[in-house]
């Protein structure tokens, strides 16, 4: 196992050689927001599954396409991005307020306000609510707060199964794996890979059954349907929760969100505090932006809506329970806030170069990619030096097309940088000498004399043979190692500026000097 | 659990006031102000137009729904009886109107359901096809959005059988989003179902695949226009 400066990874080790379990299969963690080793290192061993890089290479190139041209179909696609984005910010700015009208307004159509600190709370409250249903079996639709607090792991041990109902889900819940996108959990596995987990894990396949998503999708339907239809709870989570009128909103596309919304008859969401909007008219903003930047669709198959409960119609048992978790600590610093704006529709991790090549097992996180890089380590907070979350907001080139994909305008390449000046902030404080931090004082000693500083750049000729015929170095030696970690550095040229300046200035060997002369005229 | 309560709002009131962060006042940082509104609210595309209607095709036939037109209100029982020749069995909901089932071929059996008597699960499942109408339909998106009320049903009709069938109303169908938000507005609170389409999952490599867990089937029959 590889270490993270002397610390252990946290990753489960997996059974040698189980014929049972996918090549890319992450296992089950402790901590759903924080496994696995930090992202350097986890992207050097995700790098070497092909067929995961070929299988995200082609899923996201399709969500791309589809999304530029259902975005490019919105003549006030920008309009709808600067709404959605100070809706958000002004959100935040009154989150106590709306979140007290919205519990007022749900309690008072028959619902039930649960609030809950940490995740353990979380878990504790609906484990508690399902109890007294004197039920041990739940069906779920997709929630990513769900999968952030761990739901499943804690209602199994508490002897209660919890069948998931969107089907990259169940892929990922049969395959006793974990998610690797917000939206599509199981982007991560082909056509192929799905029904060998279909074949070794569900009960009754339909005989013959190729890998056609069509046959695919219709052996989930069979293998649910019965689940749906003597299911008495589910859970799910919200996409938006209006404080103006008590509303409630699951966004889907298979039908399962209704199923489990609209059968049972107790029904316990799961919401993190920061997905209230102020008002239900807010939603002709967010359901444009949101359809068409997740998967790419003018709208998305269902919609549900609702308030508390309506006596005669779907669950008369409703409950929510309003999950903090550590969105008051990215609350407080009010530059990293902006990542609660987020609004779940993975458009930044489809964009970006890096998630398309590492996957998303690579940010030990339920939420990966650019979002993710911002959001977990504010969640978790730091746990100090060595903890792996540390290096998610430098899992970024910061090349700026998940900010360009936003449906609500989240910088995130400024975020990444600000996260990671917090980082280093941290380490100063702590009088930590780090490698960087040795590098950039040994380079200002260089760059403060212009004598100190042309020598360097002779030296860089030994640069130029390291790199021979290839015009870039892959490894340099130590300690300057850590540089050429994750980058190559292209080979010096031949002649620095001030060779060839000498060589061309003959008579006027000190270009500052006569940079001097032309500022004084 | 009003602990709980408590220390969340208060957590929230300190996180907000700045108080000891030491990023406060960082430049980048987000500031509260009047929402913009400048995009598009209204339309120059009139409500039950033939642009609307034709958008809201076009959307409609992309997501594999299938579309019938109606002239006017006396053909709709015809073409309910066209589009459900075939169908065992149907349900539909206690409002609605009666007259739209008067053409339908004796071998389709109907049953009525409502708030007060409502079938059960397993009785739906065993059902062909629903029949009800709607609210509001959005040409923009290709949504057609139920909202509860008598001639709509409990949302379990819609959902269980295979088969859907909507009736549209010209006049019921906006351009634009924001103009069907406006009327629903009205009543918030009643438990809506947008449907766009088809029961579909995009789960698989990204490519859409209709057909799973919802109605696999979606037929919208519009009605003059």
């Amino acid at each position: 196992m590889s270490t993270f400066l002397g610390i252990p990874g946290l990753r489960k080790t997996q059974p040698a050689h189980d014929p049972n379990i996918l090549p890319g299969t992450a296992p089950i963690p402790d901590e759903p927001l924080r496994w696995g080793q930090d992202f350097p290192h986890a992207a050097r061993e995700a790098l070497k599954n092909e067929q995961m890089r070929r299988n995200l290479g082609h899923a996201t190139a399709t969500i791309r396409a589809k999304r530029a041209q259902v975005v490019g179909e919105a003549p006030d696609w920008e309009d709808l991005r600067d709404t959605g984005s100070q809706l958000k910010i002004n959100t935040l700015a009154a989150l106590p307020a709306l979140l007290e009208q919205f519990e007022t307004n749900f309690t008072a159509r028959g619902g039930t306000v649960h609030w809950a600190r940490d995740a353990q709370e979380a878990n504790e409250i609906v484990t508690a609510l399902i109890k007294a249903t004197g039920e041990t079996e739940v069906v779920k639709v997709k929630s990513m707060a769900t999968q952030e607090i761990g739901l499943n792991e804690y209602l199994a041990e508490h002897d209660i199964a919890a069948y998931e109902t969107d089907l990259a889900e169940l892929i990922v819940q049969l395959g006793e794996d974990m998610p690797s996108h917000i939206l599509v959990p199981a982007i991560h596995r082909n056509r192929a890979e799905i029904k060998d987990i279909f074949l070794r894990r569900m009960e009754h396949t339909p005989e013959g059954m190729t890998d056609a998503p069509r046959e695919l999708a219709m052996a989930a339907r069979e293998h649910l349907r019965k689940k749906f239809l003597a299911a008495k709870v589910a859970i799910s989570g919200a996409n938006f929760a209006a404080a103006d009128t008590g509303t409630l909103t699951v966004v889907e596309s298979e039908g399962n969100g209704r199923m489990c919304l609209t059968l049972p008859e107790t029904l316990i969401t799961v919401m993190g505090i920061e997905k209230i909007i102020p008002s239900f008219t807010d939603l002709e903003v967010f359901m444009q932006l949101l359809p068409r930047s997740s998967t790419g669709e003018r709208m998305n198959p269902y919609t549900s809506l609702w308030t508390g409960v309506t006596p005669g119609d779907g669950p008369q048992n409703v409950h929510i329970v309003l999950v903090d978790a550590g969105r008051t600590k990215a609350l407080a610093d009010d530059v990293g806030r902006a990542a609660l704006k987020c609004i779940r529709c993975s458009a930044c991790l489809n964009v970006c170069p890096v998630y398309e090549r590492v996957g998303g097992h690579a940010y030990g996180s339920v939420y990966p990619g650019p979002i993710g890089a911002i959001l977990t380590p504010q969640l978790t907070g730091s746990t100090g030096h060595s903890d792996p979350n540390n290096s998610l907001p430098f899992a970024s080139s910061l090349c700026g097309a998940c900010f360009d994909a936003c449906p609500v305008k989240i910088d995130i390449p400024s975020l990444l940088v600000h996260l990671r000046a917090r980082v280093v902030d941290e380490d100063k404080a702590a009088h930590r000498p780090t490698g960087w931090g040795a590098a950039m004082s040994a380079a200002s000693y260089v760059m403060a004399d212009s004598k100190r500083f042309a020598l360097a750049e002779k030296g860089t000729g030994a640069l130029r043979a390291l790199a021979g015929k290839k015009g870039y170095v892959a490894k340099l030696p130590f300690p300057a190692n850590g540089w050429t970690q994750s980058r190559d550095l292209p080979a010096p040229p031949k002649e620095t500026f001030r060779q060839w300046w000498d060589r061309t200035h003959p008579q006027d060997s000190d270009p500052a000097t006569q940079n001097n002369g032309d500022n004084n005229e | 659990m009003s602990e709980a309560r408590a220390e969340i709002l208060n957590r929230i009131a300190l996180a907000l006031d700045g108080v000891p962060s030491a990023v406060a006042s960082m430049p980048g940082a987000e500031r509260p102000q009047e929402v913009p509104r400048a995009y598009r609210a209204d339309s120059e595309v009139a409500t039950g137009s033939a642009q609307a209607l034709e958008i809201l095709v076009d959307r409609l036939v992309d997501y594999r729904a299938v579309v019938h037109r109606a002239a006017s209100e006396c053909d709709i029982a015809g073409v309910v009886a066209e589009v459900l020749s075939d169908a065992g069995s149907l349900v539909y909901p206690d409002g609605l109107d009666p007259a739209w089932l008067s053409k339908l071929p004796a071998s389709v059996v109907t049953h009525e359901d409502s708030l007060t008597a409502p079938l059960g699960v397993m009785e739906l499942d065993a059902i062909d096809a629903v029949l009800t109408a709607c609210r509001v339909a959005v040409a923009d998106t290709g949504t057609i959005i139920l909202d509860g009320q008598p001639d709509q049903g409990r949302r379990a009709i819609t959902l269980v059988p295979d088969t859907h069938v909507c009736v549209v109303y010209a006049q019921q169908v906006v351009h634009l989003l924001p103009q069907a938000i406006t009327q629903l507005a009205l009543h918030p609170t009643r438990p809506q179902t947008w449907i766009a389409g088809p029961s579909a999952t995009s789960d698989i490599e990204l490519n859409r695949v209709e057909g799973v867990h919802g109605p696999r089937n979606l037929h919208v029959i519009i009605v003059g226009g």
